[in-house]
């Protein structure tokens, strides 16, 4: 008696839930973008598809990634959108990604969309390297503007220097990358040994640098046009500096885990990345998309950013990841403040 | 034939009485063997794993020695925990020694605040050293070294939250004094160095010692401060969380784990030897003390307390002031636009309810959990050797660095074949997590009081042939209520602060306002992340003053007994 009442129970369970799901399937995206924008992308997603919800996990790039390879046995995620594309090549090479090729990929440049015949992810906008610099502060002890990397190691600048640990950063990682891409392995890293002797500390996240700079911890500080440009919109006394060598870059990509019960869904995400109206939307905040001829200007960035911006080279910065930032450690980590 | 009758119904009586202590015990030891032993285990041995999960025996460990960069922070963990034991305990000690000792005026109050820090995240005084010596900070010239972001900054904000924890051990060491032997040394005529010296000292020396081990543990593992103020200052803590989140180097961060276990472990163990043989010291004729008035030396500790008390005030009072600055250091106006945390990283305001939620839940799940084991352990008879596993498992916690617990969380109830796969990435997880980080002291807190009710009702209920769980409910649990409810604040409000555990085990929808602090301050906005610090302060004491009420009236009703 009890028994059969309980199986009746569990059926219906079992027809609730189903329903459920028929009604809206809900749809795990890892993500590293800021919390200001997720709103606006869940939106319009779901607004284009309303038989999908998405549930957001967010955290910062390295954390993401760290935790996606957590999961690799037993993947939490169904899909990712807005994680560094240098992480997903990792991901990639490790066979974490499902390949898929949205509706519409041709659309977007072919350097924002990986090589394979399948590709593995698409990217979606490029964030880009640039300087922090704080008028007021930079006044008081006398420094100039730097106009190029190499100005940075000059003696001047000996302990007002921030910028984010590759290890744990993204922005972190697209300096490092493609200082060795633009002055060559060996010159890279003498050009780094200079840069470290003025170097005040390293930290963990890339906005911090600019952070600290727009509140006058520091005077100067590495990081990215889009922290920059919307410390500018909340008043902090700094301008943005754009070195002549050029500007590292990473973009943000979206892919599918593999493995996920919800490929579907998961696909429809996939085709939306890619369409005119999302990439639109990437630029309300960043000045490069993936798609040609969407973006427009945006407050604070030089129009010609993307012309300032280095040829990366994403397989390479991925590939030896794990080399560059293992060689990082051993030079610079660890090694405590040289004033102390 | 009622004698046969009650023979023959009493044993099947008792047996379902023993099955049930029987099945308690054996549940509670799975409890702490699920919870505590297999993930440190399974940590272990992931520390003896390659990135593939092969077997690479001790590769981990050489390449760990062979990176001086890694190894340097073993020697910089020792040298902050030395430090800051030196400072904190020669500082709560002499504070101790006033508030018991002398005649000095307003005690209570010195009392009161000194208990502060408990309340805040560790990440508070972290925060507030950065808005006091800063390169922006009021205070900055004030600052003899170079930079507060390093080993200077940790130990000033270690010192600020590892207070409390030292002088609380120190006042139960000094109250516990036979006035006996000061009378004696008074009618021989010795100098007061000399009774210093030869009866105050070695009276407390085993609280003294005590006092060096948890602070020395508290310090060497401790993870927030270091966070936010380390700079290039690596310390073994925040190795741990670089490993992992920085280069999902998952067996380097159960590597530096295990060696981040080791001097807690002895020290854990120095600390058992010595609580052991304090216990014989006082003996039951002895004569508690009562302070002599001293106007001088009482003015010299008076101003002493006053002065580390100011300390305590302007790090609270430097954070609070922060969080309602606009934008430091260019726009002073006052607002509230710090505490607007849905434009900031760290899961915003849904946090905070996440972190009541969670904290709720700890202090009521994990209470009952807690007394009951502690019960089973202390009050029944049978099965002797689980209960002394059960007893020793219940101190191994304390030994344990939050930080170490959370990962090897990550190790063990992410692995696809644990059957409680499941809870990973619920607010269950987080629960399970922070009871068990916190759970000896709630133990030992359990364990006293019960230890101070006699066993002779257990025994006269047995013969009564009264259930002990009606004797647990009816006798046991309204004696020992003022300790349930220390337990339950104590949960809570550790639970509302804590970041080095849950900081690996949080998920998108269970973010707690702890990390969120971290994270924020990560990010950069640091007037934020000291907002919501600050709010979890607010918070944790005002379930302390509620706690307070709460007992207040209880001990009034049920305590009555006591004052005869």
């Amino acid at each position: 008696m009890t028994l059969s009442l309980n199986k009746t129970l569990l059926a219906a369970a079992l027809a609730l839930t189903a329903t459920a799901t028929q009604a809206a399937t809900e749809l795990t995206v890892y993500t590293a973008l800021e919390a200001d924008q997720l709103k606006a992308y869940a939106k319009a997603f779901e607004s284009a598809n309303p038989d999908v919800k998405i549930r957001w996990v967010r955290d910062s790039t390295g954390i993401i990634t760290a935790r996606l390879l957590a999961e690799k046995e037993n993947p939490q995620a169904d899909a990712i959108l807005g994680v560094a594309a240098t992480s997903l090549l990792v991901l990639k090479n490790q066979q974490m990604l499902e390949p898929y090729k949205p509706n519409g990929v041709e659309t977007l440049s072919t350097q924002f969309v990986d090589k394979d015949e399948v590709p593995s992810w698409v990217g979606m906008n490029a964030w880009v390297a640039s300087i922090c610099y704080n008028r007021i502060e930079a006044e008081k002890h006398g420094l100039p503007m730097p106009t190029s990397w190499q100005d940075l190691t000059k003696p001047v600048y000996q302990g007002h220097l921030v910028m984010p640990n590759p290890n744990s950063s993204g922005t972190g990682y697209l300096d490092v990358s493609s200082w060795l891409q633009t002055f060559g392995e060996e010159g890279g890293w003498a050009f780094m040994d200079s840069l470290h002797q003025n170097i005040d500390r390293y930290t963990h996240s890339g906005s911090k640098p600019c952070k600290m700079a727009a509140a006058g911890e520091t005077p100067i500080g590495i990081s990215f046009a889009y922290r920059g440009a919307k410390l500018i919109n909340k008043g902090a006394p700094i301008d943005l500096g754009f070195p002549s060598e050029g500007l590292g870059w990473d973009m943000e990509a979206a892919a599918i885990v593999k493995g996920t019960a919800k490929l579907a869904a998961a696909r429809k995400l996939m085709d939306w990345a890619v369409t005119r109206e999302a990439n639109t939307l990437y630029n309300d905040n960043f000045a490069v998309v993936a798609m040609p001829g969407v973006a427009k200007p945006v407050p604070n960035y030089p129009a010609d950013i993307a012309d300032r911006m280095i040829d990366n080279d994403f397989e390479w910065a991925a590939t030896n990841r794990a080399r560059i930032l293992k060689e990082w450690q051993q030079r610079y980590d660890g090694k405590s403040e040289a004033k102390n | 034939m009622p004698a046969t009758l009650s023979l023959t119904s009493s044993p099947r009586a008792l047996n379902t009485e023993t099955w049930l202590q029987r099945l308690i015990v054996a549940g509670g030891l799975c409890f702490l063997l699920a919870a505590l032993l297999m993930p440190l285990l399974t940590m272990l041995v992931k520390s003896l794993q390659n990135a593939a999960g092969e077997f690479a025996g001790l590769s981990n460990f050489i390449e760990y020695f062979s990176n001086p960069a890694l190894t340097r922070s073993i020697l910089n963990s020792l040298n902050i925990a030395f430090w800051t034991t030196v400072i904190v305990v020669s500082t709560a000690f002499v504070f101790a020694y006033a508030l018991t000792r002398s005649g000095m005026v307003a005690k209570r109050g010195f009392r009161l605040l000194s208990m502060l820090p408990l309340f805040a995240p560790s990440l508070l005084p972290a925060l507030s050293m950065i808005y006091l010596f800063g390169n922006q900070g009021i205070l900055r010239d004030w600052l003899p070294v170079d930079s507060i972001y390093g080993p200077v900054g940790i130990v000033m904000g270690l010192s600020f939250w590892a207070f409390p924890h030292a002088l609380m051990i120190l006042i139960t060491a000094f109250s516990n004094s036979d006035a006996r032997l000061y009378e004696a040394a008074r009618s021989m005529k010795t100098p007061s160095w000399r009774v210093f010296l030869t009866v105050t000292l070695p009276s407390v020396r085993y609280g003294l010692i005590n006092t060096i081990f948890v602070i020395f543990t508290l310090t060497i593992t401790d993870f927030g401060v270091a966070k936010v103020i380390g700079g290039q200052y690596n310390v073994l803590a925040t190795d741990i969380y670089k490993q992992v989140v920085g280069q999902q180097n998952f067996q380097m961060g159960a590597v530096v784990s295990v060696i981040l276990l080791l001097p807690a472990l002895i020290s854990f163990a120095v600390e058992r030897r010595v609580q052991r043989q304090q216990s014989a010291q006082l003996s039951s004729r002895a004569v508690p003390m009562t302070p002599q008035k001293s106007p001088l030396r009482d003015a010299l500790l008076a101003l002493f307390c006053a002065l580390v008390c100011g300390f305590l005030l302007l790090v609270i009072g430097m954070a609070v002031y922060a969080s309602f600055i606009t934008f430091w250091p260019y726009n002073m106006a006052l607002s509230f636009n710090n505490y607007r945390f849905d434009m900031m990283d760290g899961g915003g305001w849904a946090s905070y309810f996440n972190s009541l939620q969670m904290s709720a839940w700890t202090a009521f799940i994990g209470t009952a959990i807690v007394f009951l084991i502690a019960y089973m352990s202390e009050k029944i008879k049978p099965m002797p050797l689980a209960r002394r596993l059960l007893q020793l498992l219940a101190m191994l916690p304390m030994a344990v660095p939050g930080i170490v617990l959370g990962l090897a969380y990550i190790f063990f109830f992410n692995h696809p074949q644990n059957p409680f796969n499941a809870i990973y990435g619920t607010m269950f997880i987080l629960v399970l997590n922070t009871l068990v980080h916190f759970y000896t002291v709630c133990h030992l807190t359990a364990v006293t009081s019960l230890k101070q009710i006699d066993s002779e009702f257990e025994a006269v209920s047995a013969s009564l042939k009264v259930p002990f769980y009606t004797t647990l409910r009816r006798v046991t649990l309204p004696l020992a209520l003022p300790s349930v409810l220390d337990i339950s604040v104590y949960l809570f409000v550790n639970a509302m602060t804590t970041v080095s555990a849950v900081v690996f085990l949080y998920s998108s929808e269970t973010t707690l306002a702890s990390v969120a602090v971290m994270h924020m301050d990560e990010a950069g906005d640091i007037a934020p992340a000291a907002a919501m610090a600050v709010l979890l302060m607010l918070t944790s004491l005002v379930a302390k003053g509620l706690h307070w009420l709460i007992s207040h009236q209880i001990l009034q009703r049920t305590q009555r007994w006591r004052q005869r």
